[in-house]
């Protein structure tokens, strides 16, 4: 592209080169005839004669190609012609203006011609020939558009000259600019959009540079006098806007992570496998906010402008676990100094303004664990939302089995032997199920076998899964029971037995139920679904006994803290009434006791907060264990032993690991619901998380990588994305509740976190409002919260829901009667082809009986048309089932129920009958008849 | 850094960006693909736009196109003589046209080109594990199924109708580079 100065003084000689380059060439005659009208025609024109006008446009026409040739002439000279230029400006006689004005046109048009021509001179194929088409119609239309600017342009001109003599130095009119303007336009959309036009590279490259320079040339000729140096100064921006938002763009791309490493995963192992670590980048997308929430807003003011450690109880190791509370063990337990640190709920102060700032800690605390909860469900709505639009409009299954297979079935990111060959195998499996499903439309045999080892096999998982609960339940209520016992004579796996269990149940019941599954004998995708849902189940079954499990221990502890509460209260009244008793005085300092040694509650909400980090660090432990062992040791084994083992591992029994999409997903979602339950009683979670997503995408894909083979059946994640998110925001959901139940209802800890000393954990949003907002918005608040109005509104949202779901079925009603419409047609369509065939056998027979024989076509076979579809020799209209297609008896009963064959009108007469077939009639060959886009040469 | 700008001048890379999906660092990328291939052939520096081809053959051998079938069809598809061999321009519009961001329409058409052949097609995707009469049955039915006009054969209009509304179509036909 040349440089845009350059362009603008090109610009401005062109103006002037056509009148120019006139008064030199005289000998143009064409330019001269021109010329001369132009001189004629205005003072015709003031006497108002539009067909005048109309014949010089006419003529205008004409020229055009041969004014091309002086521009270039022009072009060089465009050294002197400059100061010509300067010149001609000082003049400004009419003639001069007029021929400037018409010499921009003139070039606009002779590039749009250059351009039509070098177009028309490639060798190009049929389609961009169309595409050519349209453009030169497009390119016609603009000439109209531009010579009735010119007209108008004129007109103007006349009541300018006839009013003013011509003090304006404006080199454009009105209307020549808009048209002007519009073609620009036009060529900048025709650049944006270049990327999406199916031509060859090289021709979208001069087709760019074209435009571009168009754009460059007459872009700086917009505007005039001093809003000319504005505009110049605004394309000037946009150009740079432009440039920015590029690399803005290829810096947002670049500030992806993990593209590589996932790119590679999808070669070896297809989209499905890939679809659950682009899973786990969103997650860490999500968390990575998740984080920054907590850790801004409540982690680092606590840190920055709280109390230190060691100042208050809350924040202080209790004196009898000062001697243990560095040590490892109990730091993995998370007791200790890790209890009482910013990581835990406990150790946040009530102090209602900390810092400089005044920073509400406890309001912000609380806004923010519920805010983690409302961004996360607006951030997996939303994603939602885009991906149920990224999904094609639904049609059925049905329609299109086989089209769908044969074309979109291979996975073009396949970049692996191994995975290829499955890919093959499962397509030609594919390929063959539909075939058998075709030919014969289900022979159920032994129904009665298959449906009691269904119900079989769902009645066995409903144990395993009554079993896990009921594990889980036991463990938990014995694990209280420990709990109440001396730590020291706990053995480690007495201690998290809790933990222990929950992930060997989700380690073992997968597998267990894909076993069970096997007795269903499900298509494999259903039985995916089935899978998944069955493991949702466990997941959900096993988080929920916990939950409750863990509410009967946190009612317990409020027991426990209630009695100490009173215990305290009356130690410290006791307190006062010695002190002042003693030293009779009404002045009481407070008690002087070091913190360490201070009476504390069990504060459960640090408890609960404990227990969940606790749950998250022993699964992460589980799984990185389960691929190690599972995965890689087995694949090492396999690989190694191979070579001294009397059956090949590789292909026999052990083989390798399959990387295991539904169970990872899965383990995934509820890990992110205990993140979504714990972040409120464990600030610190988050960031654990955090860190295990990424140590997590690491491993696993060095895992797969190096010891997983790809599957049986590559099947695709193409739908499932959104499944996944469903399930993501039933869970989150279901996490929403109990954290939900613990701010309403439950009272805090009296002696750690920063609600202590409230009622209720909600009750510092009410404080908030009560004493620091202006009154009149703690009146609203009143009165917003007022039954009188609540109902109402509740009323109202349900009329909307009401109304919301009766729009939304009228509108699905719609689609599927639309889309009835369409499989009428379509059935109609097909009706219509195969009648062909079949009413040519009825009208076979009888067109004896008729007279007229010309009316009739002629029974034929289709003959392929040369240039058809290779297949289409095979291809007899279909629905004629093999056996019937030689007499049509079975098929009248569609002939007369079916409409009448369009026909186009016979141009042939009957040839002899009982000869070799002729196509003389029915679609003819070549293009697709009636469609726009045409028949694709077919070889 | 210096040793990007003299492989394309800066307003090159600009009309690449223009034309392409991609981003200027994955055309610098493209253009290392394309040298690999063949690095007597292809010379590093492309300021004045070299004319030269890399042959079907060494295109092919990309792992990102090895394992697949149509390997053959989707290069012919994109050379401008029909023979397979490309030129840079045509190297980098096949990759744009089966990036992740271009358009299903677009898409579609050049899927058109490369599934020209029913037959072929479905004898590549299965290795010729079907036999005739399968292979003509679900051809047939394939044909049967997105044929809206009723003339037999696929037009690019019956194509694109049903291309439009696969749901995976999207998601599989798309290399990664």
């Amino acid at each position: 592209m040349p440089p845009k100065r350059k362009n603008d003084v090109a610009v401005k000689v062109e103006d002037v080169g056509m009148e120019v380059d006139a008064e030199i060439d005289s000998g143009s005659e064409d330019e001269a005839r021109r010329r001369a009208k132009n001189r004629r025609a205005k003072p015709q024109r003031k006497a108002k004669q539009p067909s005048e006008d109309e014949e010089d446009e006419d003529e205008d026409e004409t020229p055009r190609r041969k004014g091309r040739r002086k521009k270039t002439k022009a072009r060089a000279k465009d050294d002197d012609e400059d100061d010509d230029d300067e010149d001609n400006r000082s003049v400004k006689s009419k003639t001069s203006k007029a021929s400037r004005k018409k010499a921009p046109k003139d070039n606009e048009e002779d590039s749009e011609g250059e351009g039509d021509k070098k177009k028309r001179g490639k060798t190009v194929s049929k389609k961009e020939k169309e595409q050519q088409n349209k453009e030169k119609k497009g390119n016609v239309k603009g000439k109209a558009g531009q010579s009735k600017g010119g007209e108008k342009d004129k007109k103007k001109k006349n009541g300018s000259s006839s009013s003013s003599s011509g003090s304006d130095d404006e080199s454009l009119s009105e209307g020549e600019m808009e048209a002007l303007k519009e073609q620009v336009e036009e060529k900048k959309k025709l650049v944006a959009t270049l990327r999406n036009k199916p031509w060859r590279m090289k021709r979208r490259l001069d087709v760019l540079k074209e435009a571009q320079d168009f754009v460059e040339k007459f872009e700086g000729a917009l505007g005039k006098g001093k809003g000319r140096r504005l505009y110049a100064f605004k394309v000037m921006m946009a150009k740079k806007f432009i440039k920015f938002k590029r690399d803005f763009e290829n810096f947002k791309t670049a500030c992806i992570p993990w593209e590589r490493k996932i790119k590679d995963v999808e070669s070896h192992f297809g989209s499905s496998v890939a679809s659950y670590f682009i899973f786990l980048r969103w997650m860490y997308g999500l968390n990575m906010v998740l984080f920054g929430l907590m850790f801004g807003l409540v982690i680092l003011p606590e840190v920055l402008m709280g109390l230190p450690y060691g100042t208050i109880a809350r924040k202080t190791v209790p004196r009898a676990e000062q001697d243990t509370a560095m040590d490892y063990s109990v730091l993995f337990d998370f007791e200790g100094y890790c209890k009482y640190s910013i990581l835990f709920y406990g150790f946040y102060n009530n102090e209602k303004q900390i810092g400089l700032l005044k920073f509400r800690l406890p309001l912000s605390y609380l806004l923010v664990g519920v805010g983690i909860f409302g961004y996360s469900l607006m951030v997996v709505i939303r994603t939602m939302a885009r991906n149920a639009n990224e999904g094609g409009d639904g049609a059925d299954e049905g329609d299109f089995t086989f089209s769908w297979k044969m074309f979109t079935s291979w996975d073009y990111l396949i970049g692996n032997p191994e995975t290829a060959d499955n890919k093959y195998a499962s397509i030609t499996t594919s390929f063959k199920e539909s075939i058998v499903d075709e030919q014969e439309n289900q022979k159920d045999e032994n129904i009665h076998l298959r449906r009691f080892l269904r119900v079989l096999a769902n009645f066995l998982i409903l144990c395993c899964l009554g079993g896990s609960g009921y594990l889980i339940y036991f463990v938990v209520k014995r694990s209280q029971d420990f709990a109440d016992m001396d730590n020291a004579d706990l053995s480690w796996f007495e201690k998290n037995e809790v933990e222990f269990v929950m992930s060997l149940l989700g380690l073992v019941c997968p597998p267990l139920f894909e076993t069970i599954a096997e007795l269903e004998d499900y298509h494999p995708r259903i039985a995916l679904k089935w899978q998944l849902a069955r493991i949702f189940a466990l997941f959900l079954g096993n988080l929920y006994t916990f939950l409750f499990a863990l509410f009967d221990e946190v009612n317990e502890k409020l027991e426990r803290e209630k009695i100490i509460k009173n215990e305290t209260e009356l130690a410290l009244a006791h307190y006062y009434a010695n002190y002042s008793s003693f030293y009779n005085t009404t002045d009481v300092p407070p008690p002087n006791v070091h913190p360490a040694d201070a009476i504390r509650g069990p504060c459960w909400e640090t408890g609960v907060g404990i227990e969940f980090v606790k749950l998250i660090v022993s699964d992460v432990q589980v799984s990185y264990l389960t691929i190690l062992i599972g995965d890689f040791l087995r694949a090492v084994i396999v690989r190694f032993l191979n070579y001294c083992w009397c059956w090949d591992l590789e292909a026999g029994f052990p083989s390798y690991g399959e990387f295991d999409i539904s169970g990872n997903v899965l383990g995934l979602i509820f890990n992110q619901g205990m993140i979504w339950m714990g972040a409120f009683y464990a600030p610190g979670l988050v960031g654990v998380n955090l860190l295990r997503l990424l140590s997590s995408m690491y491993y696993q894909c060095w895992a797969v990588m190096s010891c997983n083979v790809p599957h049986e059946r590559v099947f695709k994640a193409s739908r499932s994305n959104n499944f996944y998110m469903g399930l993501l925001l039933l869970v989150l959901f279901l996490s929403l509740l109990p954290v939900v139940y613990t701010i309403m209802t439950l009272s805090p800890s009296f002696d750690c976190g920063p609600f202590s000393g409230q009622e209720k954990m909600y009750d510092v949003v009410m404080q908030a409002i009560d004493q620091d907002l202006p009154a009149f918005i703690g009146n609203i608040f009143t009165y917003a919260t007022n039954p009188g109005l609540i109902i109402p509104g509740v009323l109202l949202m349900v009329l909307a829901l009401y109304y919301l779901n009766a729009v939304s079925e009228g509108y699905q009603q719609a689609n599927t009667d639309l889309k009835k419409k369409m499989q009428a047609a379509r059935d109609e369509e097909k009706n219509r082809r195969n009648n062909k065939d079949s009413t040519n056998q009825v009208m076979k027979d009888l067109e004896d009986l008729l007279p007229n024989k010309s009316l009739i076509p002629r029974p034929i076979e289709e003959e392929p048309p040369l240039d058809e579809i290779k297949v289409e020799k095979v291809s007899k209209p279909t629905k004629t089932k093999p056996g019937s297609s030689g007499n049509g008896v079975n098929l009248q009963k569609e002939v007369s129920l079916a409409a009448p064959n369009p026909r186009g009108p016979v141009t042939h007469g009957p040839g002899p009958r009982g000869g070799p077939p002729l196509n003389t009639r029915g679609p003819q060959p070549g293009p697709a008849r009636g469609r726009g886009r045409g028949g694709h040469p077919r070889r | 850094m210096g040793n990007k700008q003299t492989i394309f001048t800066d307003e090159q890379l600009d009309a690449y960006q223009d034309c392409t999906f991609f981003t200027r660092k994955e055309i610098l990328r493209l253009h290392g693909r394309y040298h690999e291939l063949a690095p007597h052939l292809v010379p590093m520096d492309y300021t004045n736009e070299p004319d030269c081809k890399v042959p079907l053959s060494l295109i092919v051998n990309m792992p990102e196109l090895k394992e697949n079938p149509f390997r053959n069809r989707i290069v012919e598809s994109f050379s401008e003589g029909g023979d397979g061999n490309l030129s840079f321009n045509e190297f980098v519009d096949m990759f744009s046209v089966l990036s992740e961001m271009a358009p299903r329409e677009l898409k579609a058409i050049y899927a058109f080109k490369i599934y020209e052949d029913l037959e072929k097609t479905l004898n590549r995707l299965t290795k010729e594990e079907l036999t005739p009469e399968e292979v003509e049955l679900v051809c047939d039915k394939t044909i049967e199924e997105a044929d809206l006009d009723g003339d037999n054969k696929l037009s690019f209009a019956d194509f694109e109708n049903m291309i439009s509304r696969a749901p995976d179509f999207l998601s599989t036909f798309h290399i990664r580079i």
